[in-house]
């Protein structure tokens, strides 16, 4: 009996080494280890031994069940690994193919600019005012210390619609509304941005673009606050080794005024195209706000005292992108504005 | 304003250089646009004396020239094809060794056969501003004048060796535009010393046999007129005539020169009229009369009319006040006395006079700009005292002055504590003083920390103290201001829903796939027609420009529809196809209440052509439904609520089949749709686009929907579907009512998932598919419970539809 189960041992072993499915695995597991298999068979006929024999016998056929399960556990897992294997081998990809393409939306370079200038300003505690584009000759003009005849509206001819009401040709009316719409309380720190209108088109002016007007008044507010404003405004915009140079100007609702350029910075200062050479790049007016228009908004000049600034965003988005030519701005070529 | 470096250097002991000064005079807030060196790559070119001219032997259009140029030995023999050469003329000679501007460099040639030693120059060859020379000095040979000495440099004699220094002036420094101005300031910033010329004041005596009466007082308010006789009508110095051309001016003769010197020089306008002219020896400043005509100088007769302020003698108008004097009292060759007018405009007036005239001249535009009327006399004056020393004429003993509106003078008060609490600086009251002593101001008084001073009427632009501040500013220099930061208390930020709106709809529109365009506010009104829109469309509603730049941009847009379509329709011509477009921006509809109209912020997306998702998936044709899965993720991200869409038909620029109304709530709050087939022609598009808008304005003052926590069903769900077969022209969205209406609370969702129409289709039917998910939060359903009320819900379908089931 015991040569009998030896015998089915060892066929049993062979025929678990060529097997190549699982299937035929399990065929084996029958074969031998099933109710009906060769190995039940033989222990079947276990009554016939002597009580001597049969825990002899009986241990040897365990071993040999173990050792057969175990044979067909282990062939079992082989098999499996080789057809991952296989599996994987079959099924790898070139990766470098392109992925799935979604289409790919873009906001306006003006828009991604502005929304920097906003967040810089709204970081320094700043709130966000918006006025309407067509406006009283009284906002644009009058309330900013520009009376009729003022030789500064030529500098800014404008589209009208009647004799009261225009584009307006900048966001400095909104400093108007907003100290109406405040005086007397303090401080007031507002960035307006949006669409002005002035009546020039060529190469290098459009008769549409965007400007940002920030402007603080509150007890105490000097002119150095100013230059510390834009300095940290010009340093998060363009870099932190910008410098900024303040040259006296003109604006009818500023006093002391300022044209406010930066170290030029394709060259950082040494002079190139850009900059025509003389390593600065205008880029704002600023100034203290004009006492006259603090007394005509309901604020009292002797107590109060504030700054305002105004920059144009198509000037910083070329500067920025390096975009040579402004009309792009506004032409909205898919493949210029897939750029951004 | 042109300022010649040598012709400043008259007035004030300029320590600098060209370039040094035109970097103090920008930060002094005087911005230079340009330095310019007149000789500029002009070398070794000199006045040369042509002695013979003989024709070239071998060439017809070729001369040969014998020319002095004052060096020892024989004269040069120079080749050249210009006609305008003569024995005995003066002109400039490049020799052998010379340079002309653009790096020529003159080397010995050969002219068919004969040498030649240099080249004789044009105007043009030296980079004169054309402008300011004659069309023969430009196109021939320059001829320079009996002056020139032969072998001087030419850039010497033609005051060449000279920078000019463009400043673009602020509205409030016009009195910059006098070349005694410009000195002054230079001598604040550089702290030279200043040198005005000088004039002898006693010609105050004496009676001249003329009048002046100023009827329009309004509009004059000074009137000055000097005599001069014994005219000698003839070219002005070489110093004179150099100053007038590096400022831009030409010169003409000595008596219209000094008169453009002077202006030049102190800012004030004069005119010369030949007093023989003047009928009845008189001036009369006066309106024009109704259709009044005038020849001006330059020949033109000029229609007048009584807004206009015109100089008139007894008889008629002799010049438009401030603009341009008349032909008919020119100073000529035959002009004996002159009468010199000094006098001061309305600057509105005159500034309208030049535009309804078309005229803009030096005078003119000085005049708009703001003259200083105290500076009059001695404009006058001085043009007396240069005419004299030139021996163009000798002046009469007499001056008339009408001076019915004199300057008043004022004072302003300077407080140090108030200069430093603007300026964040620690001046003292002496250093404040120091700085405003450069601009040589009276100090009237002084009080403590405070000081009285003279303002000079030749700093009219400064009104009040903030402005004296400004100088102190601008003295020190605004970058040695120390730099702080404000110390007012931090605010939140506080943004208006609209504002919030705004960036969520970019960012969402965006992240969707949409690119953003910035199209014109202004449209063509023409727009409206390419969109078929009637008459009485309320969109034909415009706000009009009144001075628009050109008819395409001359009404504000009442949609973004048209910017839109003509961002698409010229990425089209670039064979772009495939665009997804949006615009954020204001339309302008008419006034409801007050002067100004109603600005409201849309929303407009255009899309058309294919998506190509890549190489392994297919493309996708961008469709109505691609639009309003956009709208509906883009209102669900920002209401949290979803839409629902209304089919319109009676859109002219929507196709009547495939429009509909985008409705929250019952609110339309917007529109989309495919472009109406017509309006596809009119634009020419030769495939679909599909476009929709929303009123952002109104979506702002909705509700935004609460988020609120719904706790995750603890009882599974179940499951089933229906394929419904529906008459097409009952909509898909009833069935969705059905079964929010039957299925109650049990319906957790729904979910339209196929739509088919084919062979197994009855035609004029749609087969819908459907999922419904039901779900109790109490319990678990049971099948039978589902089964029943999935078909009450396919029983009332088919009822109140005229549905079918397949
Ligand atoms: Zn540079």
């Amino acid at each position: 009996m015991k040569e009998q189960l030896q015998k089915i041992a060892g066929e049993a072993e062979l025929a678990c080494k060529n097997a190549s499915t699982q299937e035929e695995l399990e065929n084996i597991r029958v074969r031998y280890l099933g109710k009906k298999g060769a190995l039940t068979q033989v222990l079947r006929g276990m009554g016939k031994l002597s009580a001597e024999e049969r825990p002899v016998i009986g241990k040897f056929a365990n071993e040999v069940k173990e050792m057969l399960e175990q044979k067909i556990e282990t062939r079992v897992r082989e098999l499996k690994s080789l057809a991952k294997e296989m599996q994987i081998k079959k099924e790898t990809i070139d990766v470098t193919l392109p992925g799935v393409r979604f289409i790919a939306g873009r906001k306006h370079p003006l828009t991604q600019v502005l929304d920097e200038i906003k967040h810089i300003f709204v970081t320094m505690g700043y709130s966000v005012a918006e006025g309407p584009e067509i406006e009283l000759d009284y906002y644009n003009f009058e309330a900013l210390n520009i009376p009729k005849n003022h030789p500064a509206r030529d500098m800014q001819d404008s589209f009208y619609i009647s004799d009261e009401v225009l584009l307006r040709t900048h966001t400095s009316p909104v400093q108007i509304r907003v100290y109406e719409a405040m005086a007397p309380k303090l401080p007031v720190k507002i960035i307006a941005p949006g669409k002005v209108f002035r009546r020039d088109d060529d190469a290098t002016h459009s008769p549409m673009f965007h400007q940002v007007e920030g402007f603080l008044i509150d007890e105490h507010v000097t002119f150095g606050d100013l230059k510390g404003t834009l300095l940290t405004f010009v340093r998060k915009m363009f870099g932190a080794d910008r410098e900024i140079r303040l040259r006296p100007s003109y604006f009818p609702f500023t006093e002391p005024s300022a044209e406010v350029d930066i170290s030029c910075i394709m060259c950082n200062g040494s002079g190139c195209r850009v900059c025509s050479n003389t390593g600065w790049l205008e880029i704002l007016g600023s100034g203290m706000v004009h006492p006259r228009v603090l007394e005509m908004t309901g604020y009292d000049p002797e107590q109060v005292s504030g700054f305002a600034f105004g920059m144009g965003v198509e000037r910083i988005a070329m500067l920025k992108y390096g975009i040579d030519d402004l009309r792009h701005l506004f032409d909205n070529d898919v493949r210029f504005l897939s750029q951004f | 304003m042109r300022v010649s470096y040598n012709w400043l250097k008259k007035y004030v002991d300029l320590k600098v250089s060209p370039m040094e000064l035109a970097d103090k005079l920008t930060m002094a807030g005087l911005e230079v646009a340009s330095v310019e060196y007149l000789a500029e790559g002009i070398d070794k070119v000199v006045v040369g004396k042509i002695l013979k001219v003989e024709p070239h032997p071998n060439a017809d259009k070729l001369v040969v020239c014998s020319v002095d140029v004052g060096t020892p030995g024989e004269p040069l023999q120079i080749v050249t094809g210009a006609t305008n050469v003569a024995a005995g003329q003066l002109v400039p000679v490049a020799v052998v060794g010379a340079t002309l501007p653009g790096d020529f460099k003159i080397r010995k040639a050969n002219f068919r056969g004969l040498p030649s030693y240099g080249m004789l120059c044009s105007a043009d060859e030296l980079k004169i501003n054309p402008a300011l020379v004659s069309l023969e000095d430009r196109e021939g040979i320059m001829s320079l004048g009996p002056d020139a000495q032969i072998g001087m440099p030419v850039t010497t004699y033609l005051g060449l060796d000279d920078y000019v220094i463009e400043i673009e002036l602020t509205p409030n420094r016009a009195d910059c535009l006098s070349m005694i101005n410009v000195a002054r300031e230079v001598a604040a910033i550089t702290g030279s010393r200043l040198n005005l010329p000088s004039l002898d004041l006693d010609r105050m005596q004496g009676e001249l046999p003329c009048s002046v009466e100023i009827e329009a007082d309004d509009l004059c308010s000074r009137y000055i007129a000097l005599m001069i006789e014994d005219i000698q009508l003839g070219p002005s110095p070489r110093w004179m005539q150099q100053c007038l051309l590096a400022a831009g001016m030409r010169p003409i003769n000595n008596v219209v020169d000094v008169t453009n010197f002077v202006m030049l020089e102190t800012g004030q306008p004069l005119h010369a009229f030949d007093y023989d002219t003047l009928h009845g020896r008189k001036i009369i400043v006066r309106r024009a009369k109704p259709n009044e005509n005038m020849m001006s100088l330059d020949g033109v007769l000029r229609r007048l009319d009584p807004e206009m302020l015109v100089i008139a003698d007894e008889d008629r108008a002799v010049g438009i006040a401030g603009v341009m004097g008349g032909l008919e009292t020119e100073v000529t060759d035959a002009t004996k006395t002159v009468l010199l007018e000094s006098a001061h405009f309305d600057n509105m007036s005159i500034r309208k006079t030049a535009r309804k005239l078309g005229l803009r001249s030096e005078a003119s535009s000085r005049f708009e700009k703001g003259v200083n009327r105290e500076g009059a006399l001695f404009a006058a004056l001085r043009a007396v005292q240069l005419m004299e020393e030139m021996g163009a004429g000798k002046g009469k003993m007499g001056i008339i002055d009408v001076y019915p509106h004199p300057w008043e003078s004022y004072e302003i008060t300077l407080r140090t504590k108030r200069t430093n609490q603007i300026l964040g600086t620690d001046f003292t009251t002496q250093e404040i003083k120091n700085f405003i002593s450069q601009l040589d101001f009276t100090v009237l008084q002084e009080e403590g920390d405070s000081i009285r001073y003279l303002i000079p009427s030749y700093r009219q632009d400064i009104t009040r103290e903030i402005d004296l501040i400004e100088e102190v500013a601008r003295l020190y220099g605004y970058n040695k201001i120390p730099v702080t930061m404000p110390k007012s208390e931090m605010t939140p930020e506080q943004k208006t829903p609209l504002q919030s709106l705004h960036d969520t709809v970019v960012d969402t529109a965006a992240a969707l796939g949409l690119t953003e365009i910035v199209s014109y506010s202004f449209i063509n009104p023409q727009s409206f027609d390419k969109l078929n829109l009637p008459q009485e469309h309320p969109w034909r509603q415009v706000v009009q420009i009144a001075n628009p730049l050109t008819e395409e941009q001359s009404v504000m847009r009442t949609s973004l529809l048209p910017g839109l379509l003509g961002a698409a329709e010229r990425n089209f011509s670039r064979r772009q196809t495939a665009l997804s477009l949006f615009e954020v921006g204001r339309v302008f509809l008419p006034s409801v209440s007050g002067p100004l109209p109603q600005e409201r912020l849309q929303l407009g997306i255009l899309i058309s052509g294919q998506f190509k998702p890549g190489w392994s998936w297919p493309v996708q044709e961008l469709d109505f439904y691609h639009l309003k899965g956009m709208l509906e993720y883009l209102i669900e991200q920002v209401l949290g609520t979803k839409l629902s869409f209304k089919p319109i038909t009676g859109k002219p620029f929507l196709h009547p089949g495939r429009g509909a109304e985008v409705l929250y709530r019952d609110q339309v709050i917007g529109e989309m749709g495919e472009l109406h087939p017509d309006v596809q022609e009119n634009y020419g598009f030769s495939q679909r686009v599909y476009i929709g808008y929303l009123d952002l304005e109104r979506i702002a003052a909705l509700d935004k929907k609460e988020i609120r926590f719904t706790p995750i069903p603890r009882f599974p769900s179940v499951d089933r579907h229906m394929a419904v077969l529906l008459p097409e022209e009952v909509s898909s969205d009833r069935i969705g009512q059905v079964i929010r209406e039957i299925g109650g609370s049990l319906v957790a969702s729904y979910e339209l998932f196929d739509v088919y129409r084919g062979p197994q289709v009855p035609a004029g039917w749609k087969s819908l598919a459907y999922g419904i998910t039901y779900q109790d939060a109490e319990r678990t359903l049971t099948d039978e419970e589902v089964n029943q009320l999935h078909d009450k819900i396919k029983e009332a379908i088919k009822e109140q539809l005229g549905a079918d089931f397949r």
